[in-house]
């Protein structure tokens, strides 16, 4: 089980969407059992690096390794789990049909439908149809599809937006024990708080990676204390820290990512 | 919350690390289409169906209260003799094509078909699971049909109207297989609900519903060949003139050409990776 290669390996990833360029030759990497959050406000690229990474966005140039094969591979589609940023899944359908569904495509069994429904809290409502629960309650749903089958990568866009601070630190609680079960993570947020939650960080913004490094390493090198300062030196870099900047600061860095 | 259980951590890891071990024997690649992922499918869509009541009740009586009208509007005429057959096999397809176009891209919308592109599951099935469940709907949407067009409406057909029912479903399965295959063409609702005149209309005025197709000018005689449409009016026609199997069994493989033909369309327009 020693895997010691990146489970992520992104060169030189260029991505073009209606006619202009959301991703500018994208380099990173993601080491293998850690949970590295993709940080990066509304725009920046977020979605369409995990579409690519899960095999769904068509790619203009570069390559994108995940797990050893090229992104989209089949063999991928057991061992990725993803979750898009807005739920998905039926409305129509209470949340045990909806999870046994995706059991029956991953042939996972009935005792995983309860596992991963307890692991998000949901057993009180696993008889409700997904379209009366609240919107948290939904993407909990939705990350739970992502957990069946257990998978040796989660790529989990936004997964904790609109929860309740409670909810919020029980996920990551979970994500951590994911990471020390064996499981890598790759979570994106625009909320900086989160940042501390997470082994490694990656900054993303208009489609650029500007940082690829640890929390420490981060407010270490651009003499901020805490994410959303380094993040505004990063990005003023040339100019270099201003105090001004750092007071007009907004708390979120964007308000739904795309 | 359980989350916080120890107890439930070291099942989770436990799970992880057997799963991961095995990863290689479960890591065979995923075909096109494999039976049980595609009735997991069909499965899915009817208890989303199932849990809709009245989207049931507007697909069996909407055709039956359309034919009613026609009935009591030609009432004490042979009208409803020699075209309910044709009604009864129109009204389904027409109401399918719809409710298939549109169920297919809110499941494009919502995102569940990008995480099930994201899955082992074969393009083959999810088209095919579609088909399969609509095809069930078709079929007692034709049969309930049928029944009140023979038993309240009062419709005498001169040929046999087992044969009304095969091609009624058959229609009905062919409007589910074309909105299958176009709602891949369709980006938004709006979309989708506008491919019914593009997809519809054009059978509709040339099928021979409005005239005669041989007093048709030839090039309009030609277009109405090559659509599906055509061959199901024709059958019917035939059934309400008094033929029989051997009169009708040349369409009925057209028809079902035609169906074959639109779900190995949407499946080659389904696409795992999009712009």
């Amino acid at each position: 089980m020693g895997n010691i290669d990146p489970v992520i390996n992104v060169r030189s990833l260029r991505v073009d969407r209606g006619g202009t360029t959301v991703l500018h030759g994208l380099d990173l990497t993601v080491p293998d059992r850690q949970v590295v959050g993709l940080l990066g406000p509304s725009g920046s690229g977020k979605t369409t690096l995990m579409r690519a990474l899960v095999g769904v966005q068509q790619i203009t140039d570069g390559e994108v390794e995940v797990l050893g094969r090229a992104a989209g591979d089949p063999v991928l589609r057991r061992r990725v789990g993803y979750v898009t940023q807005s739920p998905s899944v039926y409305a129509d359908l209470s949340v045990t049909e909806n999870l046994r569904y995706f059991a029956t495509i991953l042939g996972a069994g009935p005792r995983d439908v309860a596992r991963v429904t307890d692991a998000v809290d949901l057993a009180r409502h696993a008889r409700r149809r997904v379209g009366t629960l609240s919107g948290g309650e939904r993407s909990r749903v939705s990350l739970a599809a992502a957990l069946l089958g257990d998978p040796q990568l989660l790529v989990l866009d936004e997964p904790t937006v609109g929860l309740d601070p409670v909810l919020r630190r029980d996920l990551w609680d979970l994500f951590a024990r994911l990471r020390d079960a064996g499981t890598s993570l790759l979570v994106s947020s625009h909320v900086m708080d989160e940042a501390t939650r997470c082994d490694r960080l990656l900054l993303l913004r208009d489609g650029r990676l500007l940082a690829d490094d640890t929390l420490p390493g981060l407010l270490e090198r651009t003499g901020a204390h805490d994410v959303e300062h380094a993040f505004l030196r990063l990005v003023e870099e040339p100019a270099g820290p201003d105090g001004a900047a750092a007071v007009r600061s907004p708390r979120h860095l964007g308000g739904e990512a795309s | 919350m359980s989350m916080h259980d120890a107890r439930e951590a070291s099942t989770l890891a436990a799970g992880t690390a057997v799963d991961h071990e095995h990863a290689a024997a479960a890591s065979r690649a995923p075909r096109a289409l494999s039976p049980g992922l595609t009735f997991a499918t069909a499965g899915r869509v009817l208890r989303q169906i199932r849990n809709d009541p009245r989207t049931i009740a507007l697909l069996v009586v909407l055709p039956c209260v359309l034919l009613g009208l026609i009935a009591w509007m030609f009432d004490g005429t042979p009208v409803l003799d020699q075209f309910g057959p044709i009604l009864v096999g129109l009204f389904p397809m027409i109401i399918m094509f719809l409710v298939t176009s549109v169920t297919t891209l809110r499941e494009r919308q919502s995102g569940t078909l990008e995480r099930l592109m994201t899955m082992p599951l074969g393009k083959g099935d999810f088209v095919g699971g579609y088909a399969l469940a609509f095809a069930l709907l078709a079929t007692v949407q034709a049969l309930v049909v049928v029944a009140f067009a023979v038993w309240v409406c009062g419709m005498d057909v001169a040929g046999p109207v087992g044969l009304v029912v095969l091609v009624a479903v058959l229609d009905a399965i062919l409007g589910s297989c074309l909105g299958l295959a176009a709602s891949a063409l369709a980006r938004s609702e709006f979309q989708a609900v506008q491919l019914m005149p593009v997809v519809l209309f054009p059978q509709l005025i040339t099928c021979g519903l409005l005239m005669p197709r041989d007093e048709m000018p030839a090039v309009l005689e030609a277009i109405s060949r090559v659509l599906p449409l055509t061959y199901g009016v024709s059958a019917l026609q035939d059934v309400a003139a008094g033929g029989g199997f051997a009169d009708v069994r040349g369409a009925v493989a057209v028809i079902v050409g035609f169906i074959l033909g639109a779900i190995v369309l949407g499946t080659l327009t389904l696409r795992r990776r999009t712009a």
